[in-house]
């Protein structure tokens, strides 16, 4: 019975945690609530993949309704995929936040931490699991509801700003987005996906066809922080609180991508999309661009978490290059870097939430000297640092590693350059915070600083240790990426 | 003729464009969230427009053959209606929390205000 049942619970418990965390209030009972919801979600999502693992697709019909009337809930080896990586970040945020947000967040606004973020994740595990394009809609909108909320935590009052700019933004992207699936009903008189991609095949011709397209591509395109449409994104991560810009940089964007997949490769098919709306013209150049101006601007950046933000534009730049390309080898290496950013993104913000924990600040001035003091957060900062230049043997080195292959197997060698230069640019911006924190006296008149309590510590380097076990035993998350790509070229 | 067949039509986009203007082209946060909703209310337009079928009625149960419009885009609505309504109160909550904050609701007011700090 439970068995059968796991695709909705995994939406379901999270759903239902939220509001009986929020009767709890700011009690450890509340806090237990949603870390055992965050575990149980990442071990339904772990059993969903080894069940999907030999290539089968699970399909579940939610109350019932056979599927094109009712809503459908589907679980491919590609949802798999990304749910375990989601339900990973969550389960590894609940219990690092407990500690984290006493500094971070308002005491009477503290209880109202968990719901959300429980809300939140329920809607970003929704996105990814659901086979109908209108509940694509419902979910993204639970989960970036309740992200606005997140980010309005945050203690400084350019937080309000940061959220009220991202809610404009991503209202506008899921407004086009429905604009967009509403055509498509028009068109087909489904809403399941599935069927969608069936029924478009004679109609590639249409007007409204690819009037919908243009929606759904420019909406889903402001919701993930496509350069250059990524201008919510930077103050948004900012000036939130650390375990919420850790939950979300790792989660949020890239489930965005997981639906701008969904669209291109299995609704729309890479025959429409290529030979008829040519995405790759569209995708190449900016995310191009992305990688570049994203970088350089990280370097000038005195706010440690500010620079994180923009470099996460430069990450996100780097998945689109790969689904730009249109090929297996391209869809690959955009896949793997799927679960790598999610865990160098991860280590990062988890340090750096640490380093605040003691200093209250994560300005580069303020971290100087701090190393002697936090050998431990520091230690992991760099590891994660290593890992977002590329260093071997970390995961980074495994991404770039693929999308360089999938580049020169294009030819394209220009951006092959491209990749290199962003990954020296990031050597930059990563020594600026090593030369700080390791080569700079603490100033005389700063406050002692102590190591970060272990709470902090200890999900921090479980994700730095993730970041060393999968860059040295990449088989199967790259075999894993690399059987999904094939699946996705292969959908007609 | 052609032109007023397609009457709805003109009505949702010319509210939807006019929406999405007044969303980027006004600096006052609350007439900005008015934007907005003009442009989401455009959509759900859209929708029901969509579904209406000329001469049917509502889907109660019909005697045989009954003529009826299709009721899932105005399902769709009302899910979408809600949404709507919980962003905009989200949105004017956080403009409350902003005015308490700044003591002003205008952007660029609170990003001079930003600058000097």
């Amino acid at each position: 019975m439970i068995a059968n049942n796991l695709p909705a619970l995994l939406v379901v418990l999270p759903l239902l945690g939220a509001p009986l965390c929020l009767l709890f209030g700011r009690s450890r009972l509340a806090w237990l609530i949603a870390t055992l919801i965050g575990w149980l979600g990442l071990a339904i999502s772990v059993a969903l993949l080894l069940r999907v693992r030999d290539g089968s697709v699970l399909h579940y019909a939610f109350g019932g309704w056979a599927a094109p009337w009712g809503i459908e809930y589907v679980v491919d080896p590609l949802a798999a995929f990304v749910l375990v990586t989601v339900s990973l970040i969550g389960a590894l945020v609940l219990p690092y936040a407990w500690r984290s947000i006493e500094r971070e967040i308002e005491p009477e606004q503290q209880a109202l931490f968990f719901p959300l973020l429980l809300l939140c994740l329920a809607g970003l595990l929704g996105i990814v699991i659901t086979g109908d394009a209108f509940n694509l809609f419902v979910f993204l909108e639970i989960s970036s509801l309740s992200a606005y909320a997140l980010i309005s935590l945050g203690r400084d009052r350019r937080a309000l700003m940061a959220s009220y700019q991202y809610l404009i933004m991503g209202t506008i992207g899921a407004t086009f987005l429905i604009i967009g699936v509403g055509l498509l009903y028009s068109l087909t008189g489904t809403l399941n996906m599935a069927d969608i991609a069936e029924r478009i095949l004679p109609l590639t011709a249409k007007n409204t066809l690819r009037t919908a397209y243009a929606f759904i591509t420019v909406g889903l395109a402001l919701k993930l922080a496509m350069f250059p449409l990524h201008l919510w994104l930077p103050n948004a991560y900012a000036y939130a609180p650390s375990a919420v810009s850790a939950f979300l940089v790792a989660t949020a964007t890239k489930v965005a991508l997981y639906a701008m997949i969904r669209f291109i490769y299995s609704v729309f098919g890479v025959e429409f999309t290529v030979a008829q709306m040519h995405e790759d013209w569209l995708l190449i150049p900016f995310a191009a661009a992305g990688v570049l101006i994203a970088s350089i601007v990280a370097v000038f950046q005195h706010d440690i978490k500010r620079m994180l933000a923009y470099s996460s534009v430069a990450q996100i730049s780097y998945m689109l290059l790969g689904i730009g390309m249109f090929s297996v080898a391209g869809l690959t290496a955009s896949l793997i870097h799927f679960l790598n950013h999610a865990l160098i993104k991860g280590a990062l913000f988890f340090a750096l939430g640490a380093v605040f924990y003691r200093i209250a600040s994560t300005d580069i001035d303020a971290m100087a000297g701090i190393a002697r003091q936090m050998p431990w957060t520091m230690a992991a900062f760099v590891l994660g640092g290593l890992s977002l230049m590329g260093v071997p043997p970390t995961v980074g080195f495994i991404s770039k590693w693929y999308l360089i292959l999938a580049a020169i197997d294009k030819g394209w060698w220009l951006l092959v350059m491209l990749v290199l230069a962003s990954s020296l640019i990031s050597v930059i911006y990563i020594w600026r915070v090593i030369e700080a924190a390791y080569f700079k006296e603490r100033p005389a008149a700063a406050p002692s600083v102590r190591e970060a309590p272990l709470a902090l510590l200890i999900p921090t380097w479980l994700l730095v240790a993730a970041n060393l076990y999968f860059g040295v035993d990449a088989a199967h998350t790259a075999g894993l990426a690399g059987e999904i790509a094939v699946r996705l070229m292969e959908t007609p | 003729m052609a032109l007023l067949v397609y009457y709805n039509y003109y009505v949702v986009f010319f509210l939807m464009m006019a929406g999405f203007y007044m969303v980027i082209a006004r600096g006052n946060l609350i007439k900005k969230i008015v934007g907005l909703n003009i442009f989401q209310n455009s959509v759900f337009l859209l929708y029901i427009s969509m579904g209406k079928v000329s001469g049917g009625t509502a889907p109660i149960l019909l005697a045989e053959g009954g003529h009826y419009s299709n009721p899932l885009p105005h399902v769709l609505i009302l899910t979408a209606i809600v949404v709507g309504i919980a962003t905009t109160a989200l949105g004017l909550a956080l403009v409350v929390r902003i005015k308490e904050a700044y003591g002003s609701v205008e952007e660029d007011e609170i990003y001079a205000q930003d600058k000097d700090a």
